[in-house]
């Protein structure tokens, strides 16, 4: 069957293949905390050790109707349709920036409920159509 | 079937082959153009933004494709020392690394418009740099390294640690919260992106692989004539 040498060389590769799974696997858990790029209003109201004086990144949709434009400053609330974060921030927003849409805002936290923002992303979603197949949905979710 | 990519068969390969291959592959670019920047319709938030996805999805497909060829590819080679194998792997770096930029750019200039961002540090994109990076790391072995059968072992190495990282990029925006969004397209569900825009995606697939099999057929050849060269000269 299989020479010895080459039984040798598939021992070293399963190991290699294991060790590297084992050390990726361990790494990628030991920076869990960086690897998430942002935390539902959910995961930080569950979350013990929070810093208020860390900069962090907050996600979730930006709550329907909640959304008051001031002159200076714009307030929302983000929610993960189980916990509400209100987001205060000063500056422009980006374009695909709207209510009922996905939204990372950076910056940090008040208390556990209030949110001082210095930038706001606009996160997409994994949904593609034409204006008019959206449109129709949208008539047929009000009917 | 197999027997073709023997060092004799590729060398045969006539031009007739190549030609029928660049035809096809410039027959399912052009009408993909045509769909992905004409036909199709913009998207309901995006707007137009969204055509850079014809270019952005097939690039990062084949980027990843290649480096999980050379992952098993290199996987073999190690065993079983098969020579063409390595070849084959090393052939298809160059092609695979450049898709790798170019969706990490096409993915940036997406980016701006749409999140607000060039770049950000979330696991789907950091990933992807990851990526890229192995496979610099894994040409520059075959470039730099003098004797065969050391850059040969040193590249394999490589490149199975690499695609070690393949199910993270794709998985990344499963298991982690992150900036990009999750797949559109996946085989246990339907998929999420309009069949206006579906189609002219799939036709981009296709001509970016048929490009790919041209480049990786050429580099092959040349790589199977460089060998053979170098195994006479040194029993001259």
């Amino acid at each position: 069957m299989l020479s010895k040498k080459i039984r040798t060389r598939i021992v070293f590769t399963t190991f290699l293949l294991l060790a590297s799974i084992l050390v990726v696997f361990i790494v990628l858990k030991s920076l869990e905390e960086n690897v998430v790029y942002f935390f539902s209003p959910t995961e930080l109201y569950n979350k013990e050790d929070i810093s208020f004086n860390k900069k962090i990144r907050i996600g979730g949709l930006v709550k329907d109707g909640s959304v008051i434009n001031n002159q200076t400053s714009i307030n929302f609330i983000v929610t993960d349709l189980n916990n509400e974060i209100i987001v205060s921030y000063k500056g422009s927003v980006p374009n695909l920036f709207s209510e009922g849409k996905g939204v990372v805002a950076e910056g940090k936290l008040k208390d556990k409920k209030y949110f001082i923002a210095d930038k706001i992303l606009a996160k997409h979603d994994e949904n593609y159509m034409p204006p008019e197949v959206n449109k129709i949905l949208k008539k047929i979710k009000e009917q | 079937m197999f027997k073709n990519f023997f060092p004799n068969k590729i060398l045969s390969f006539s031009n007739k082959l190549f030609n029928f291959l660049t035809v096809l592959m410039l027959l399912f670019i052009f009408v993909g153009l045509i769909y992905a920047l004409f036909l199709s319709p913009p998207d309901f938030t995006q707007g137009d933004s969204v055509r850079i996805m014809y270019v952005h999805v097939p690039a990062s497909f084949i980027a990843l494709g290649c480096f999980g060829f050379m992952g098993i590819a290199s996987i073999c080679a190690l065993i079983f020392k098969i020579k063409i194998l390595s070849l084959m792997a090393k052939s298809i770096a160059p092609v695979g690394s450049v898709f790798a930029l170019v969706s990490i750019v096409t993915g940036s200039l997406w980016g701006k418009p749409t999140w607000g961002t060039w770049w950000v540090w979330d696991a789907r994109l950091t990933s992807m740099l990851i990526l890229f990076i192995f496979y610099i790391a894994y040409i520059s072995v075959w470039k730099f390294v003098d004797n065969y059968e050391k850059a040969n072992r040193v590249s394999s190495i490589i490149a199975i640690i690499g695609s070690l990282n393949l199910p993270v990029i794709k998985y990344s925006v499963d298991w982690w919260n992150t900036l990009h969004q999750t797949s559109s397209i996946t085989l246990t569900s339907a998929p999420t992106i309009h069949y206006t825009m579906l189609i002219p995606l799939i036709i981009m697939i296709i001509g970016a692989v048929i490009y790919t099999l041209i480049i990786f057929l050429m580099r092959y050849k040349t790589e199977i004539m460089k060998f053979k060269l170098d195994k006479r000269n040194k029993e001259n």
